[in-house]
């Protein structure tokens, strides 16, 4: 009964062929980064230097001159002087608790992440609402992008790259880049159709349409998705910290193979208060451009 | 006789996948409900012919879906014509590629709208500049013709005021100001009226009827109303299910209607 083996059985292919394939692409993918790895990273020099210039700033920069600096941000963008209080005691206490280097690394790594992201992503997005076979392409990927565990990420960012800033950030912004990129295709295609159709009236070409009709109309949209792409940032913090990424996520990790509860906590708070202060600044900046698109309270 | 502005030849234009696949069943005219149901293509058009005179209102009218904001729109080409001619001041626009349509568009046209079409993000002064904006004229300059405009409008003092904090009639008379300001010679109104209440409307329409007196601008008006057609328009085109039934003179329309879809229409008016 050899023949009905298979329905009892599992028809799996053979292990030596499976091993096989691992070994040839594994083999393939190793060739190519030792053939073109250290093209590769100095193609990433420029953004190293970025990275560490952005970190420099944050440490050798006075403490209360860094909170002062981000009180004021947040005060520009959101008019409140709550947040702004709430922002400066937020900051002092992760001082105070002396997680003042890891929050300035992490801060430095996110914004640059961030700033990344917008300028990949909203390009993108731009494109992406231009074509809907772009769009139809693309929407898989980025579901791929975004459930894939962000741990397999590292792999062959590592093999590449090997350890350090670089492959962190690059696994930060390919986990964290599609709510901008969808976000802000979305925001286009949703712009009113008679206002493009009274652009176009007046004789207005591809760019002066982009430009003064349908990136301002999206902007909301698009902030939201640069704030949801922050917050996967910081999500990522602690794993890229696997790789050597300097910052909050160290502590943590530390803290979970040494069974430190305290330090762990107070780490994860830090990383908590950024994404807050980040969340607020950005949606209060998004909520105030908006507010010539809301009907007016006074009639 | 004066030479027309605005003419179309032979135009129809057929909505679906393949129009071209459909239009000799269009040319021998197939009803618009049989094409739909039995060719899956949408009957916007057909065979309009038209003549439009330097500084006259042509009104067009018919009912809702009779295809007047479709036929509007090949005016300024934001709609392709599946066949036909636009000629617009000797022009034929159908043969004109991007950029050039573009700079046709800026010269010679302008549009407003019924639902106004407003940038929600910017003041009605700079609206009202908006077209000036696209042809690169300069901020003072177009700062300065936007304000005359506004003040033409009767909206003088709203410069810094955002469109969502003005009532609707307001808020079309910023839609007319952005079109007079680039100066274009047509003008295309595509129900400019319809959605504001009826006593603001009389309103628009004599202050439209007194600007027009000054200006001599051809315009072409889109409506449903009888009425409004009579009052505003030189001359009145009727379209039925994409089909041009009849054109003339109000009195001549009024007192001659072609069919019973005109008939209709004329019995409303009398009433
Ligand atoms: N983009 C399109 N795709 C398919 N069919 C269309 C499209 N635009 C218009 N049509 C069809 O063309 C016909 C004419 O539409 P149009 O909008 O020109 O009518 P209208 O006379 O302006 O009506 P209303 O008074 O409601 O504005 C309608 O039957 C409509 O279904
Ligand atoms: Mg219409």
């Amino acid at each position: 009964m050899a023949d009905a083996l298979w329905l009892s059985e599992f028809p799996e292919m053979e292990r030596a062929d499976l091993r096989a394939i691992r070994k040839a692409l594994d083999g393939a993918y190793r060739d190519f980064s030792r053939a073109y790895g250290d093209q590769i990273e100095s193609f990433f020099d420029p953004l190293l230097s970025l990275l560490i210039g952005f970190e420099h700033l944050l440490l050798t920069t006075p403490w209360w001159l860094v909170i002062l600096v981000i009180s004021a941000i947040s005060y520009l963008a959101s008019r409140s002087i709550k947040l702004c209080l709430g922002v400066a005691i937020a900051f002092f206490a992760i001082g105070y608790f002396g997680m003042w280097e890891d929050t300035m690394q992490t801060m430095s790594i996110i914004l640059v992440c961030t700033l990344l992201a917008i300028a990949i992503g909203v390009p993108v997005g731009i494109l992406m609402a231009r074509s809907n076979r772009l769009q139809s392409l693309l929407t898989p990927a980025l579901d791929v992008m975004q459930t894939m565990p962000a741990f397999v990420y590292l792999i062959p960012v590592v093999m590449l790259l090997g350890i350090g800033r670089i492959p962190g950030v690059i696994a930060v912004i390919i986990y964290a880049i599609p709510p901008v990129i969808r976000l802000t295709n979305l925001g286009i295609r949703l712009v009113d159709k008679d206002v493009l159709e009274a652009a176009t009236a007046f004789g207005a070409g591809y760019l002066k349409r982009l430009t003064s009709v349908q990136l301002p109309l999206a902007l909301p949209t698009i902030m939201a998705g640069i704030n949801q792409t922050i917050m996967m940032a910081l999500s990522m913090v602690v794993v890229a910290s696997m790789i050597g990424v300097k910052g909050l996520g160290q502590p943590v990790l530390k803290s979970i193979t040494n069974q430190y509860f305290t330090l762990g906590l107070l780490n994860g708070l830090a990383i908590v208060v950024l994404a807050i202060v980040f969340d607020r600044i950005s949606q209060s900046y998004a909520h105030r451009s908006q507010r010539h698109l809301q009907r007016a309270q006074h009639d | 006789m004066t030479e027309p502005i605005i003419r179309i030849k032979h135009l129809s234009k057929v909505f679906g996948k393949q129009p071209q696949k459909v239009m000799p069943l269009v040319r021998q005219g197939i009803h618009k409900d049989t094409l739909l149901a039995e060719h899956e293509h949408a009957l916007g058009l057909r065979d309009i012919n038209l003549d439009i005179l330097p500084g006259e209102i042509f009104v067009i009218m018919g009912l809702s879906g009779s295809g007047k904001s479709t036929l509007i729109r090949h005016f300024n080409r934001l709609i392709d014509p599946t066949e036909g001619e636009i000629w617009i001041k000797g022009t034929d626009i159908t043969q004109l590629k991007n950029k050039a349509l573009e700079q046709f568009r800026q010269q010679h046209l302008s549009m407003v709208f019924q639902r106004f079409a407003l940038l929600p993000h910017r003041t009605v002064l700079d609206n009202i500049a908006y077209g000036l904006e696209i042809q690169k004229v300069d901020k003072p300059k177009r700062r300065e013709k936007a304000r005359y405009w506004l003040k033409q409008v009767g909206l003088e003092g709203y410069d810094a005021q955002y469109p969502n904090q003005l009532s609707g009639g307001q808020q079309q008379r910023v839609g007319l100001a952005r079109a007079l300001c680039t100066d274009a010679d047509i003008l295309l109104m595509d129900e400019a009226f319809s959605a504001l209440d009826p006593l603001i409307r009389a309103e628009m329409q004599d202050q439209l009827k007194q600007l027009q007196s000054r200006l001599r601008k051809t315009i072409v008006f889109i409506t449903h109303d009888l009425d409004e057609a009579v009052k505003l328009g030189d001359r009145i085109a009727i379209l039925k299910d994409g089909i041009l039934v009849q054109q003339g003179t109000p009195e001549h329309i009024l007192h001659n209607p072609a069919d019973e879809y005109v008939e209709a229409f004329v019995q409303n008016v009398r009433r």
